[in-house]
């Protein structure tokens, strides 16, 4: 009797320490890739193969969502602000809302489940099938061969696309507000340049991608390495990837903007 | 695949991400100086320039044909010295008028100018000589209210009946 109502809470004391433990073994996780870290920069080559396939195979999907995003806030903030007669303004909107908050934030969530699923997978299955062990058994270090070149070629990565990101939307509202709906060119850009500055705007967005991508590379790899080696194992694995990235991105991009802006 | 490939791509890649950010500084946050092949500038000076800002635009009847350039006070006289880059396509003549207008209620503001009737046309560097100074809310509001209290108590009864 005693024990059937007890169980809830052990359930629950369960998974609150086991969520501790995993949070706790993430930031260990961390710094032992640091301290691997060192052969990423004197064999630069592992981390530029891993930047193509985590950075340059993403950049079709990054284009084209940049630009229909922009495409987009073009057209529902045309319609918008011409309610209250400013439609001028579409430029410093789109370019604005696109730098502070969409690009990075986007950009991140794709990465995530393009490039961050990916990675998990591979790292997962790697450990499945016992590679990692046999590179451990053959004296390399799976942590400086395998985890550490992803990393650091993820958080290499994020930034260029989100910089992608922000010039396909702006061109993606251009390609709305003045091509098809007939704006003034200049206004389009003259008010982004009134409304735009480089430090504030820019560079705080790009510093929130590198974020991004910091916490979406170590969260890909971290469950690769500790996924459970079945099949099964991988795939919740890669679904968790997805799931804590996406999460993780959304409160980060909300701290990140009350100490920024 | 071959290294060399993947060195290439990813070549690409970070060049792609180098021409973004610059493209972002330059373009979109602005940090440029203009091209002055096809523009000429032309100098106004207001008493009062209200919001007007650096690359609002300048209108002669309604046509976008240039941008304020800079925005400066003159320190001996006190009041704002605008530049104006036109296209040099738009000549105006010497007794053209400057004024401040605002698009909307609540739109930006822009340089409007109204063509005059003398033959010569204005020279690069040129100071247009008839201007009017922006609207300002605050100070209509403010000589509204002025006039308005002047009248006294008598017209309060009357105010409230309204």
């Amino acid at each position: 009797m005693l024990e059937t109502l007890l169980f809830p809470f052990r359930h629950i004391g369960h998974l609150t320490v086991n969520a501790i433990w995993r949070l706790g073994f993430a930031c260990r996780f961390l710094f032992a890739v640091l301290k691997a870290s060192g052969q990423c920069f004197t064999r630069f080559g592992l981390v530029v193969r891993e930047m193509y396939f985590a950075g340059v195979l993403s950049l079709i999907i990054i284009i084209v969502s940049g630009l229909f995003v922009g495409m987009v806030l073009g057209l529902q903030g045309y319609n918008t602000l011409a309610r209250f007669g400013s439609s001028d303004a579409l430029g410093a909107l789109v370019a604005l809302s696109l730098l502070r908050e969409l690009g990075p934030v986007l950009a991140a969530l794709l990465f995530a489940s393009r490039s961050g699923s990916a990675m998990t997978a591979e790292i997962g299955l790697m450990k499945a099938t016992e590679q990692l062990d046999a590179m451990a058994v053959m004296a390399v270090d799976p942590l400086a061969r395998v985890v550490a070149p992803r990393f650091w070629a993820g958080i290499l990565s994020m930034p260029v696309l989100a910089a992608l990101f922000n010039v396909m939307g702006i061109l993606g509202g251009y390609l709305v507000g003045v091509v098809m709906i007939g704006l003034d060119s200049g206004t389009y850009w003259s008010q982004m340049n009134n409304s735009v500055d480089l430090h504030f705007d820019v560079v705080n967005g790009l510093i929130k991608s590198l974020v991004f991508g910091i916490a979406v590379t170590l969260i890909a790899v971290f469950e690769g390495y500790d996924a459970t080696p079945t099949a099964a194992g991988v795939s919740s694995a890669t679904t968790r990837t997805v799931v804590t990235s996406a999460l993780v991105i959304l409160a980060l991009d909300f701290i990140l903007t009350a100490f920024m802006f | 695949m071959k290294r060399s490939t993947i060195d290439l791509w990813v070549g690409i890649f970070v060049a792609i991400g180098i021409a973004a950010v610059t493209f972002l500084a330059l373009k979109v946050a602005n940090l440029t100086p203009q091209s002055s092949d096809s523009t000429y500038t032309l100098y106004a000076d207001f008493d009062n320039i209200g919001g007007l800002k650096v690359k609002a635009p300048v209108k002669s009847s309604g046509v976008v044909v240039g941008r304020v350039s800079a925005v400066t006070l003159d320190t001996k006289r006190y009041v704002a010295h605008v530049a104006l880059t036109l296209d040099n396509r738009y000549r105006f003549s010497r007794d053209t008028s400057a004024e401040i207008l605002t698009a909307g209620l609540l739109g930006e503001q822009y340089v409007g100018l109204t063509q005059g009737g003398d033959d010569v046309n204005l020279k690069a560097g040129d100071t247009l000589a008839i201007t009017s100074s922006a609207l300002v809310l605050e100070q209509l509001i403010g000589k509204f209210m002025t006039s308005f209290g002047e009248k006294g108590g008598d017209s309060h009864a009357a105010s409230a009946a309204k």
